[in-house]
């Protein structure tokens, strides 16, 4: 099979293919956005938590990570659903990941609230910050420099973690990239396809990463 | 009229580590007061005890009168309210060991932060305030450095303009020079001397004996958690009354 005859191919099935790029982008997208606000407060709660807010914080994030991401996919799509909480395969998906999601950045933001020397704090409350100025003006402009590459990690993640939606039926790239192949019986090169189009969002991500990084980046000398 | 500090039968422990025993200690406006010791006596305690960086069980401190961090509502001693506390520690200004200036702000923002939020200045008056300090401590070319770009003498500099700036009735510092090279001791001697030499009150936790001897009005020895011994530092240093103090003088590098 040469390479003109698999893009000949390739460009008949382009639309099911993009929608499946698509959907993956979306589900992401939105998992990171609901993981992280989530995750911020998850990271709060297990660092200035009263303790047991910060035990059920606790718990949360290592119950979810311990929990292998397909487990939480398919637990929102059918355990959620004999509760009496029928959720659509794509909200189900992108609940287990904005779930995942937010534990991890909760870890993260913990992290990097609790490597910012003391000092800082006790600067700020000596020339009559509150707790919550503190917070917005010298903890978390110092934190957020530290969470960008973590940050970016989990995104990654995510994007990867996306494809075991295809199992509940969400019909995003890896799923699309499969029909296609049921199709037309073409898997190597598909599968392939496929790799580079996740290759190419993650690497993106990463350099929008970096790019912040270096953005946000205090000057040392 | 009110003593500015009176700190009365002041006791904090760590645990089950009595740290401060019952700490007496008045101070007036303009006074210069250094407070020495060997390490573990609480005298960092005592200073930090003052702005609230550290709860205390027992005692009262007041500052012109008012009295920090707790209050007395029916003879119940009640801790005040995390944001009257945050009102409170304004009156003191603090310069720390480390120096502890904000890294991700330029020396300007580090001064500006507080004046801005806490005393609700326009940017430009928290500025012009700013420059001011800066210029005073001689690093108003550097105001727009990160105190990554700057020496440990300077970013203590600009912590001083940063903790000063706000106006405090009392200015504390907790072993400002301990962190530092030994060359870069003196800059920041000298920005302190300058501002006993206009009446800036200051309580000041020191192992510089020299400058202790030089600087202070009144000189404070702590041991063990209680003032050793107190006076002019001519008469402290040169002939103390305890046994402890001229031990403690004799180990120490005051010659």
């Amino acid at each position: 099979m040469d390479l003109a005859q698999f893009f000949d191919i390739l460009w008949s099935v382009r639309w099911p293919i993009l929608s499946g790029i698509g959907v993956t982008a979306l589900v992401s997208a939105l998992a990171i956005i609901a993981g992280s606000f989530v995750g911020v407060f998850v990271g709060l709660a297990l660092t200035y938590g009263v303790l047991p807010l910060r035990w059920l914080a606790r718990v949360y994030t290592d119950f979810i990570r311990g929990t292998p991401v397909l487990v939480l996919v398919l637990a929102s799509f059918y355990i959620l659903g004999t509760i009496g909480l029928q959720l659509s395969a794509f909200q189900a998906g992108v609940l287990a990941l904005a779930v995942f999601c937010s534990s991890h950045v909760g870890e993260i933001v913990r992290g990097a609230l609790q490597a910012i020397p003391r000092g800082q704090t006790e600067a700020a409350k000596a020339i009559g910050l509150t707790f919550s100025q503190t917070f917005s003006y010298v903890l978390m402009p110092q934190a957020g420099r530290q969470i960008a590459p973590a940050w970016v990690n989990t995104a990654a993640e995510i994007v990867k973690a996306s494809t075991l939606l295809s199992i509940i039926g969400v019909a995003e790239l890896l799923l699309a990239t499969q029909e296609v192949i049921a199709r037309t019986f073409m898997s190597l090169p598909f599968y392939f396809h496929a790799g580079f189009l996740y290759f190419c969002i993650n690497f993106s991500i990463e350099r929008l990463g970096k790019y912040v990084e270096k953005k946000l980046a205090i000057p040392q000398s | 009229m009110p003593h500015l500090l009176e700190i009365r039968d002041l006791h904090k422990s760590f645990g089950q580590t009595e740290v401060l025993k019952g700490v007496d200690c008045a101070m007036e406006q303009g006074d210069v007061v250094c407070v020495i010791g060997s390490s573990g006596s609480g005298k960092t305690t005592m200073l930090r005890c003052i702005n609230m960086l550290e709860d205390f069980e027992g005692g009262t401190i007041a500052i012109d009168g008012q009295q920090i961090g707790y209050e007395t509502q029916r003879s119940q001693r009640k801790r005040r309210r995390e944001r009257e506390i945050a009102r409170q520690r304004a009156l003191t200004g603090m310069v720390f060991q480390q120096f502890n200036l904000f890294p991700h702000m330029t020396a300007l923002a580090n001064i500006t932060l507080g004046l801005i939020k806490v005393k609700k200045m326009r940017r430009e008056e928290a500025n012009a305030t700013a420059e001011r300090w800066l210029d005073r401590v001689g690093l108003l070319e550097r105001k727009g450095r990160f105190p990554g770009q700057l020496s440990g003498g300077q970013q203590q500099r600009v912590a001083i303009a940063r903790a000063i700036a706000m106006n405090p009735k009392l200015m504390l510092f907790d072993e400002v020079t301990s962190a530092l090279d030994p060359e870069l001791v003196n800059e920041v001697l000298q920005v302190i001397k300058d501002l006993a030499r206009d009446g800036m009150t200051m309580l000041l936790v020191t192992h510089e004996m020299r400058f202790a001897y030089e600087v202070s009005k009144r000189v404070i020895f702590m041991n063990e958690g209680r003032i050793g011994e107190e006076g002019d530092p001519k008469q402290m240093f040169l002939k103390p009354k305890t046994e402890r103090l001229a031990e403690f003088l004799k180990s120490s590098s005051f010659h």
